[in-house]
C-alpha cells in the first residue's frame, strides 16, 4: 500500500551536536571507538589496504601471462602470486568489504537504531580482523605459500614447503570476525528495529545483510574447523587428510567446499542489496515484487549450503552425489533469477537517472548476467568435466566476484559516499572510471571463456604459444582495470578531502538514513529516534523539485 | 593446431561432438535471456529517463503472475540442462564392456601409464582409434588430474585410491595431456600427449616395444616374490583369504558388514590389509604400504582380478 500522501523529506539541518568524524579527534577515540560508523571507516581504510595489494598481486600474474614462457617470475614465484593473489582477495577483500564498511556504517541507522547490538564485540571483530591480516602479511614477508587459495591436501598438509601453517592460521582467525559481525547484524536487525520498521518494511539491503549473516554464522565454524585440522595434520603429523597416514584428501575438500560455496553468497549477497537501493532511488521507483527479493536473499542462503559437491564432479565422488548435486545447484540459480528479473521490471515507468552509482549498477547488471549464466555451465555435469579446473571456471567466478561483487561495492561506496564523508566526488571522473573498470574487465575476463573451453587449465604458468594472443587480451584488460580502479580511487580521495559539501539528501532518497540522518550522521545517528510510517522506498509520483544537487 | 582463433578444441573422441553440443544449447538459451534483459534494461533507461517535465512515475507492487512466470520457466528450461548432462555424465562414468585397461600413475610432475599388454611410457600414451579405452588412476604423492581436452575428459588423480575414466579415440594424431589440478612447482609441465593411431599402426608400434609384461603378469611375479602365495592359497586349509573369484564379489568382514571387493578395496586390502579384516580370519597379514609401489599395487591388482573361481565339481 503505498502511502496517500508519499513525500521525502530533505533531511535534518545541520545538527548542533558534532558528526561522528568530529567527535574526538585523537587516534584513541579511532582505535578505541565503538561507534559502528568510525568502525566501518576502520574496515574501510583496512580493506583498501588489502584490496591495493590483491589488486597488485593481480597484475603481476597478468604481466607473467604476457607471454607463454615464464620470463619475469620462476615457477615457484608465480605460485605464490597467485595464491597470495586469492587468499587476500577472498579472506581479506570480499568477505568484509560491504558488509563490514558499509553494513556496518548503514544497518544501524537504516532500521532506526543507535548502533549495533554490541558495540564492543563490533570493535573486537576489527582487532580480530587486524589480526589475522597481520598474519597474512607476516606469511607474505616470510616469504610467501604456495598452495593455492584452496588449500587442498596432501599438497597443503605435507608437500609444501612454504608458510601453510601461518596461512591457514590467519584464515582460521580472521574467520571468527565474520562470525562476530553476522552474530552482531543479526541480533541488531532482530532487536534493535526502530517503532514502525515491520519485517517487510525493511530495506531490501537489511534483508541481503540478514541472509549474508546466517551464512557467516553457520558457514565459517566449518572452514575453522578445516583450516585448522589442515594445520595440525601438518604440524603434528596426524593422519587426517593425507592417505599416506591413513587419511582421506577428498574429505578436505567436501568440508571446505562446505562453506567456501556459501562464502560465494557471503560475497555477493550484500552487493545484491546495494543494486537494490540504487536501483530503487535512481528509478523513484518501489523495487518491484519486493517480497520475492527480499526471500529470494533467504533462498540462497539457505540452499546455497547443499551445493558444494558441484566443485569436485571429477573428484570420484559417488555418481549419484554428483547428480543431485547438479540439480541442486540449478535450482539454487532461480532465486538470483528473480533477482534479475525483478530488478528489470523495477525501471518499467519510472525516471531514470544515470549518475554514477546507477552506472555501476547498470553495468553489474550485464556482468552478473553473464557471470550467473556461466554457472549454469560449469553447474552442468558433462560439460563441467570438460571445463573444471579451467579459464572457463576462473572467467566465471571473476564476474562474480569482481563483476559483480566488486561493482556493487563501488556503486555502494559512491552511493553513500555523501553521507558518509559530508562531501560530493565529481561526477565526471567518477563516470569515466566506471566505464574504464567496465572495458578494461570485459576485456580481461571474457577471453578467458574462450581460453578455457580451448583447454587451458587455471594456475598455468607456462602455456601453449596458440593461446597467446587471448593471453596478451587478457592482460591488457588487466592493466585497464587496474588503470581504472587506480583513477576511481584518486576521485575518491580527493573528494574526500576536497569535495564539496553534500546536503543530507542529495540524491532525494527514501530511507531512514537519508531522511532522518545528516551528513555526516552525529555519534547517536539521529537527533530523535525515528518513528516509521510507510513501506520501503515509497517514491512520490512527482519528481522533487530538488532532486539534483 | 593452427596459429588462426579456435573458438574449439578438436574434436577427438566420441565424447567431443556431445559436449559441444551442451555448450551450444546452453550458450543459445543464455544469450536469448541475457540479450532479453539488456534490451529491456537498455530500453527502459532511454523511454523512463528522467526529465523534469515528465512526472509520471507509476509505483507498481508487483505481479504475481509475472513472478511465478519468471521462476518456473528458467526452472523448466534448467531442468533440460540438467537431463542433458546428466545423461551424458552417465556415459562418460561407465566403461563399456571391452574396454582396453590402461594403468596411469601421476606423480610430481610426470605421467607413468601402463598397456594392457604390458609396455610402459612416460607422458605419453599410445592408444588404437575407435578402440574403448579404460584408464585407472592413482597418484604416488598429491593430487594431479588427467585432462585431453580433446577428447573432452577430465578425472582427477587421487592418492590414496583408484579413480577411473574412458574414452574412445575418433580421430587419429596427438593431443595435449594436461594435468588440471595444481600440484606443485611444475603443475604447468606436467603435459604429455595421447598418440591415436590406426589399429594396424598401433600393433605395430605394440610389437617395436616388446620385452614388457602384461600388468598381471608383472603382478603373479609379484605375488610370488612377496611370499603373499604362503598364505593365499587355492586350498581350504590356506592362511589367508581365498583370493579366487573374489573380485566383484561382496565380502563379509569380521564386524559384521560387507563390501564390494572392487579394485579399492583390493588396494586398500594389500597395503592396510588390518583396515578391513574378513570374516572367520585373524589379521595376521603383513602391512605392505611403503613397501610396494603404486605401479606394483596395481600390478597386484590386476593379477587378483584374473584370478578365476575353480567351478566346484573339479575340486
Ligand atoms: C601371513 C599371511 C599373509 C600374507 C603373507 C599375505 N596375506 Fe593377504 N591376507 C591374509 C589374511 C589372514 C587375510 C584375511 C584377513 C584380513 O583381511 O586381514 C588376507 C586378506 C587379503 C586380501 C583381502 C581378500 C578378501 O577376500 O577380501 C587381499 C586382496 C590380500 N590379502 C592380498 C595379499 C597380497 C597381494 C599379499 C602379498 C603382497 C598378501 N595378501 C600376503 C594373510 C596373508
Ligand atoms: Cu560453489
Ligand atoms: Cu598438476
Amino acid at each position: 500500500m503505498s502511502s496517500h500522501a508519499a513525500t521525502i523529506r530533505p533531511g535534518p539541518e545541520r545538527s548542533d551536536k558534532p558528526s561522528y568524524l568530529t567527535d574526538g579527534h585523537t587516534l584513541k577515540s579511532w582505535l578505541l571507538t565503538v561507534d559502528h560508523k568510525r568502525i566501518a571507516i576502520l574496515y574501510l581504510a583496512a580493506i583498501t589496504v588489502f584490496f591495493s595489494v590483491g589488486g597488485l598481486l593481480a597484475l603481476l600474474i597478468r604481466a607473467e601471462l604476457f607471454t607463454p614462457k615464464g620470463d619475469l617470475f620462476d615457477s615457484d614465484t608465480y605460485n605464490k602470486l597467485f595464491t597470495l593473489h586469492g587468499i587476500v582477495m577472498i579472506f581479506f577483500f570480499l568477505i568484509p568489504s560491504i558488509p563490514a564498511t558499509l553494513g556496518n556504517f548503514l544497518i544501524p541507522i537504516m532500521i532506526g537504531a543507535k548502533d549495533v547490538a554490541f558495540p564492543k564485540i563490533n570493535l573486537l571483530s576489527w582487532y580480530v580482523y587486524m589480526t589475522g591480516g597481520s598474519m597474512a602479511v607476516l606469511v607474505i614477508v616470510l616469504g610467501g605459500v604456495d598452495t593455492g587459495w584452496t588449500l587442498y591436501p596432501p599438497f597443503s598438509s605435507t608437500y609444501s614447503n612454504t608458510n601453510v601453517a601461518l596461512t591457514a592460521m590467519a584464515a582460521f582467525v580472521t574467520g571468527f570476525s565474520s562470525i562476530l559481525t553476522g552474530l552482531n547484524f543479526m541480533v541488531t536487525i532482530h532487536k534493535m528495529r526502530a517503532p514502525g520498521m515491520t519485517w517487510f518494511r525493511l530495506p531490501l539491503f537489511i534483508w541481503a545483510h540478514y541472509a549474508t549473516s546466517l551464512v557467516m554464522l553457520l558457514g565459517t565454524p566449518v572452514i575453522a574447523i578445516t583450516v585448522l585440522t589442515m594445520a595440525i595434520e601438518r604440524v603434528f603429523h596426524v593422519g587426517i587428510f593425507d592417505p599416506t597416514a591413513g587419511g582421506d584428501p577428498v574429505l578436505f575438500q567436501h568440508m571446505f567446499w562446505f562453506y567456501s560455496h556459501p562464502a560465494v553468497y557471503i560475497m555477493i549477497l550484500p552487493g545484491m542489496g546495494v543494486i537494490s537501493e540504487v536501483i530503487a532511488c535512481f528509478t523513484r521507483k518501489r523495487i518491484f515484487g519486493y517480497a520475492f527479493v527480499a526471500m529470494s536473499s533467504l533462498g540462497i542462503a539457505i540452499i546455497g549450503f547443499i551445493v558444494w559437491g558441484h566443485h569436485m564432479y571429477v573428484t570420484g565422488q559417488s555418481t549419484y552425489a554428483d547428480i543431485v548435486f547438479s540439480i541442486l545447484t540449478y535450482i539454487v540459480a532461480v532465486p538470483s533469477a528473480i533477482k534479475t528479473f525483478n530488478w528489470t521490471a523495477t525501471m518499467y515507468k519510472g525516471s531514470v537517472s544515470m549518475d554514477t552509482p546507477m552506472v555501476y549498477a547498470m553495468c553489474f547488471m550485464g556482468l552478473f548476467l553473464i557471470g550467473g549464466l556461466t554457472g549454469l555451465f560449469c553447474a552442468n555435469l558433462g560439460l563441467d568435466v570438460h571445463i573444471h579446473d579451467t579459464y572457463f571456471i576462473v572467467a566465471h567466478f571473476h564476474y562474480v566476484m569482481v563483476g559483480s561483487a566488486m561493482f556493487a561495492y563501488l556503486a555502494g561506496l559512491h552511493f553513500w559516499f555523501p553521507k558518509i564523508t559530508g562531501r560530493m566526488y565529481s561526477e565526471g571522473p567518477a563516470k569515466f572510471g566506471a566505464i574504464i573498470i567496465f572495458i578494461g574487465f570485459n576485456l580481461t575476463f571474457f577471453p578467458q571463456f574462450i581460453l578455457g573451453y580451448l583447454g587451458m587449465p587455471r594456475r598455468y604458468h607456462f602455456y601453449p604459444e596458440e593461446w597467446q594472443v587471448l593471453n596478451v587480451l587478457s592482460s591488457a584488460g588487466a592493466m585497464t582495470l587496474g588503470a581504472g580502479i587506480l583513477l576511481s580511487m584518486l576521485n575518491i580521495g580527493w573528494a574526500i578531502v576536497a569535495g564539496a559539501k553534500a546536503s543530507a539528501n542529495p540524491w532525494m532518497a527514501k530511507g531512514l538514513e537519508w531522511e532522518n540522518a545528516s551528513s555526516p550522521p552525529i555519534t547517536a545517528n539521529f537527533d530523535e529516534a525515528p518513528i516509521v510510517t510507510e513501506e520501503a522506498y515509497n517514491y512520490p509520483a512527482q519528481l522533487p523539485s530538488a532532486a539534483h544537487h | 593446431m593452427g596459429n588462426q582463433l579456435n573458438l574449439f578444441p578438436e574434436n577427438a573422441s566420441t565424447f567431443a561432438s556431445q559436449v559441444d553440443y551442451i555448450y551450444l544449447y546452453l550458450l543459445l538459451v543464455c544469450a536469448v535471456f541475457a540479450l532479453g534483459v539488456v534490451v529491456a534494461i537498455v530500453y527502459f533507461s532511454i523511454k523512463y529517463r528522467r526529465n523534469p517535465t515528465h512526472t509520471a512515475i507509476q509505483q507498481v507492487e508487483g505481479n504475481m503472475m509475472l513472478e511465478i512466470t519468471w521462476s518456473v520457466v528458467p526452472l523448466l528450461i534448467m531442468l533440460t540442462m540438467f537431463g542433458w548432462g546428466a545423461w551424458l555424465y552417465m556415459r562418460m562414468v561407465t566403461p563399456p564392456k571391452g574396454a582396453l585397461d590402461y594403468y596411469v600413475v601421476g606423480k610430481q610432475w610426470m605421467w607413468k601409464l601402463q598397456h594392457p599388454t604390458g609396455q610402459r611410457e612416460i607422458n605419453e600414451l599410445h592408444v588404437p582409434i575407435n578402440q574403448p579405452v579404460r584408464l585407472t588412476l592413482t597418484s604416488e604423492d598429491v593430487i594431479h588430474d588427467f585432462f585431453v581436452p580433446d577428447f573432452r575428459m577430465k578425472r582427477d588423480v587421487v592418492p590414496g585410491r583408484y579413480t577411473e575414466c574412458w574414452f574412445e579415440a575418433t580421430k587419429i594424431g596427438s593431443y595435449r595431456i594436461e594435468c588440471a589440478q595444481y600440484c606443485g612447482t611444475k603443475h604447468s609441465q606436467m603435459i604429455g600427449l595421447v598418440h591415436v593411431m590406426s589399429q594396424a599402426d598401433y600393433d605395430k608400434w605394440l610389437s617395436g616395444n616388446l620385452g614388457a609384461e602384461t600388468a598381471d603378469a608383472a603382478g603373479k611375479k609379484l605375488f610370488e616374490g612377496n611370499r603373499c602365495d604362503t598364505c593365499h592359497k587355492d586350498a581350504p586349509d590356506a592362511r589367508g583369504a581365498p583370493l579366487w573369484g573374489v573380485y566383484g564379489t561382496q565380502v563379509a568382514l569380521r564386524d559384521g558388514s560387507t563390501v564390494l571387493a572392487d579394485d579399492d578395496y583390493l588396494r586398500e586390502s594389500i597395503l592396510h590389509s588390518t583396515a578391513k579384516v574378513v570374516a572367520g580370519f585373524e589379521p595376521i597379514m603383513p602391512l605392505y604400504d611403503g613397501q610396494l609401489t603404486e605401479e606394483q599395487v596395481l600390478q597386484l591388482v590386476a593379477y587378483i582380478k584374473t584370478l578365476k573361481a575353480k567351478p566346484k565339481e573339479t575340486q
